[in-house]
């Protein structure tokens, strides 16, 4: 065992990991740990762009972009944090454009935006060009640009460490306990600030856009050690995943002119959404496109849709709309613009589906993409841990793994990368800032024992048990049928039923590999166990919320109860599996709850 | 249909040299060939070692010979590597660990040789600094590297003396030096210019056919080669 000691620790090099040590490491020896390489994370998917108030193309202002985030987030997003987040926005962007982001530009050399579904002029209700971009490959740029600015400043990381625990002592966060992947060593890291910034959880459901790393790790550990989960129900489904496979096309080829299609013929997105249409929130999308699939409007009867960006159907629709450009010219593509704006999708559909988006339209079908849930905090990054906001010192979350909560019911395209690089940020400047001040506290000796227990119980190679991968299957299934885009009481109890069967057959694997070189098999069957904990959480707060609103849509309770459900739910995960549930308020400032229709 | 995978096995702990094993997997001709290394590490043997993370050619985690040639699995379709067996192997040039896994290390170290970020001390002004399309569109092609390593690990300059900083650090050095933003082009050409840099590439072009990015990085080599003779970015 090895022990190391830093002012802070970052766990998880994605977006909000890298901005969060960038901050800290200013004034605090910092260390970030890594499950994978920092270049490896899923921030560098993200495509479409992020979301600012530049007013680069068009008039545009924050308050229109607050606004338009309360109401996307169906108003269960806490309205300070919401509306820091979208002032900070702009002064985010052009921080990142300073670090060297090569943004895509306009003709007169500032940074280029386009429209995302959601974002509005609020005078006249259109959609506005807000999104902040670089091609569709956004997220990989801002990945690449912190990881390397990271580098210029001498960040330290550990790369390929598994972080299994986190360390407490007298009610105050101490470090964190983690696996070298490379040798099975154990390590300790004894910090005063800990930021947890290990992004989603996707890989609960079938069909998700989600890497193959986005095991919840994060959420999972604080669980473990008491914290709460908030607003697990609320997970984000976006509309156009490829066809099978969940990889996912960026909304901003809706934003570029693209529109659905269903198995008539037909532009569906009209009769939901009669203003903006395709660009309606991705919970709107995703119910229309579900409702048209099972009214037998998919293509050929299957269940999935169109979406196509050819430039004569983009010509033809943006024709019909009358879209503009900002000189007010008619708004028409040709397959040159479309080719150099979205490469790398136009490279995703040649690859998986062997079709030319210029010429083919591209099956898709809703895929789980984002949770807007997670670790309870605040608008500084500092994790709270009950309705009362009390602060758990020294322990610090992030960007997706977090919940401040900005995005309540259901985020907004652009958002989450907006929300990374503004939290990330501060986390990492109060976490630098609180563990300058603080005193190391001595650590027990029994520190790592949690962490080895848990490696320990699954290390099993002889005798009888079962492979994980059969359970994390099952575990797929059975949340894309019961708590995916539509639910019900009686769904969501077969689920947990389900899911408790699962836990108890967790408890009896076998595994292949006992090695100590890159035993992936071990580590996987850890983030399997994960993903079953945050499963269980998820669907137990699903089942207790009966209202519809955002991206939680209940067949027997199909309206938003503002009266009873405007509030946040806190779920802490019992050591005998049982979840426990209480309710936080929502923080109304300037726009009251309203109908929310696009 | 059922697919045969011989894969090069090696385990440190219990192998001398490294082995070829086959599995035989049920799959789609429109699986990914990492498709099949999941099915077999989920259901045949969970031993086996690689990377990987997005699962659609971003990542950059899952490089590796397929065929004898360097490709991500996530982005290389069972129907367009034939019908016979699909041999994989671990990259060639970098320490081999487990199976699939190479030591990642010395590749990141040659990348990080070249600043590979923004050098600009001027005072930023309170918005974007501003950047023509055409200015942007010079260094377009260099910033699509993820880092995969497919590239250096393609190139006979490289497995002759991994000394070389390969493709792949000359790719994101041309990131930066084309970049009209940045003020560092001539240190990043000095450390170029040296017996270990640009003039080890001979355009045998294996890393411009092994970009799953699709990269014209030999013609970024080139483009670094002739700013160094030239001493002008023109």
């Amino acid at each position: 065992m090895r022990f190391h000691q830093y002012d802070v620790v970052v766990v998880g090099a994605g977006g909000a990991g890298l901005m969060a040590a960038l901050y800290a490491s200013k004034t605090a020896t910092t260390a970030v740990i890594s499950k994978l390489y920092p270049t490896r994370s899923h921030t560098g998917t993200a495509q479409g762009g992020v979301g600012a108030a530049l007013g680069n193309l068009e008039e545009d202002r924050p308050e229109w972009h607050t606004f338009d985030t309360v109401k996307g987030s169906d108003y269960l997003g806490d309205q300070d944090a919401i509306e820091f987040m979208c002032t900070e926005a702009v002064r985010a962007v052009y921080e990142l454009e300073h670090m060297g982001l090569p943004f895509s530009r306009t003709p007169d050399g500032r940074i280029a935006q386009r429209p995302f579904g959601g974002h509005t002029n609020n005078i006249t209700g259109k959609p506005v060009r807000r999104s902040c971009y670089a091609a569709d490959r956004t997220g990989h740029m801002i990945l690449q640009t912190l990881y390397q600015q990271c580098l210029k400043n001498n960040v330290t990381f550990f790369d390929e460490f598994q972080v299994l625990d986190l360390i407490m002592v007298n009610g105050v966060a101490q470090g964190v306990v983690a696996i070298e992947l490379a040798t099975s060593e154990m390590h300790v890291f004894h910090a005063n600030a800990v930021i947890l910034a290990t992004g989603g959880h996707g890989r609960i459901w079938k069909i998700t856009s989600n890497a193959y790393a986005l095991t919840g790790d994060g959420i999972a550990i604080a669980l473990r050690r008491g914290i709460p989960a908030e607003d697990m129900e609320f997970f984000q489904f976006h509309p156009t995943g490829i066809y099978k496979l969940g990889i996912l096309i960026t909304e901003g080829v809706r934003g570029e002119g693209g529109v659905l299609i269903n198995g008539k013929g037909e532009r569906f997105m009209e009769h939901y959404a009669p203003r903006v249409k395709d660009l309606a929130s991705r919970d709107v999308v995703s119910r229309a496109m579900y409702l048209e699939m099972r009214e037998g409007r998919g293509i050929d009867g299957k269940d999935y849709l169109y979406l196509d960006v050819r430039p004569e159907t983009v010509n033809k629709f943006a024709a019909l709309d009358g879209r503009t450009r900002p000189d007010g010219s008619p708004y028409r593509v040709t397959a040159e613009e479309l080719l150099s704006k979205l490469p790398d999708i136009i490279d995703f559909c040649r690859t998986y589906l062997g079709i030319d988006p210029i010429q083919q339209p591209m099956p898709v079908q809703p895929t789980a993409h984002y949770a807007m849930g997670g670790i309870p905090t605040n608008r500084f990054g500092e994790v709270v841990i009950d309705e009362k906001n009390k602060v758990l010192p020294g322990l610090y979350a992030a960007g997706e793994t977090a919940c401040v909560s900005v995005h309540g019911a259901n985020r907004l395209g652009t958002n989450s990368l907006l929300d990374l690089l503004v939290f990330g940020k501060h986390a990492g400047l109060r976490a630098a800032e609180y563990a300058c001040q603080s005193q190391f506290q001595t650590l027990p000796k029994d520190v790592a024992d949690f962490a080895l227990e848990q490696l320990d119980s699954l290390r099993r190679c002889k005798g009888e048990g079962e492979r994980v991968s059969t359970i994390a299957e099952e575990m797929k299934e059975v949340m894309m049928e019961h708590v995916g885009v539509f639910r019900t009481a009686e769904g969501m109890q077969q689920a947990l039923t389900k899911l408790r069967e699962l836990k108890e057959r967790f408890r009896n694997l076998k595994l292949d590999d006992c090695g100590k070189v890159f035993n992936t098999e071990l580590l996987n069957a850890w983030e399997i166990g994960n993903l079953l904990d945050l499963a269980l959480v998820t669907t137990a707060s699903a089942l207790a919320r009966k209202e519809s609103r955002g991206a939680h849509a209940r067949e027997d309770y199909p309206k938003r109860d503002d009266k009873n459900w405007l509030k946040h739910t806190l779920a802490w995960l019992r050591e005998d599996g049982e979840v426990k549930l209480r309710y936080k308020p929502v923080v109304i400032t300037k726009y009251p709850p309203k109908e929310r229709t696009y | 249909m059922e697919v045969k995978v011989k894969i090069l096995r090696f385990n440190p702990e219990t192998d001398k040299r490294p082995h070829y094993q086959t599995f035989r997997v049920e799959a789609e001709p429109t699986d990914r060939v990492l498709d099949l290394l999941e099915k077999i590490k989920g259901y045949q043997d969970g031993s086996l070692a690689f990377r990987r993370s997005c699962a659609h050619g971003i990542c950059g985690s899952d490089a590796m010979r397929i065929n004898g040639v360097n490709r991500l699995a996530c982005k290389t379709l069972v129907k367009d590597v034939g019908k016979g067996t699909i041999t994989v192997e671990p990259l060639l040039g970098l320490p081999l660990i487990k199976d699939l896994i190479v030591d990642m290390d010395p590749f990141f170290e040659h990348y990080e040789s070249v600043l590979p970020y923004l050098i600009n001390d001027e005072p930023p002004p309170l918005k974007e600094r501003l950047q023509s399309p055409e200015e942007r569109e010079r260094f377009d092609d260099t910033t699509k590297c993820i880092l995969c390593a497919a590239c250096t690990t393609s190139c006979p300059s490289f497995w002759s003396n991994d000394r070389y900083v390969g493709p792949a650090a000359i790719v994101n050095a041309h990131r930066f030096i084309f970049d009209s933003r940045d003020r560092a082009a001539a240190e990043r050409l000095r450390i170029l210019s040296d017996q270990f840099g640009v003039y080890r590439c001979h355009t045998i072009f294996n890393c411009t056919l092994a970009c799953p990015r699709e990269i014209q990085i030999t013609k970024a080599i080139g483009e670094v080669k002739k700013a160094i003779a030239t001493g002008s970015l023109e």
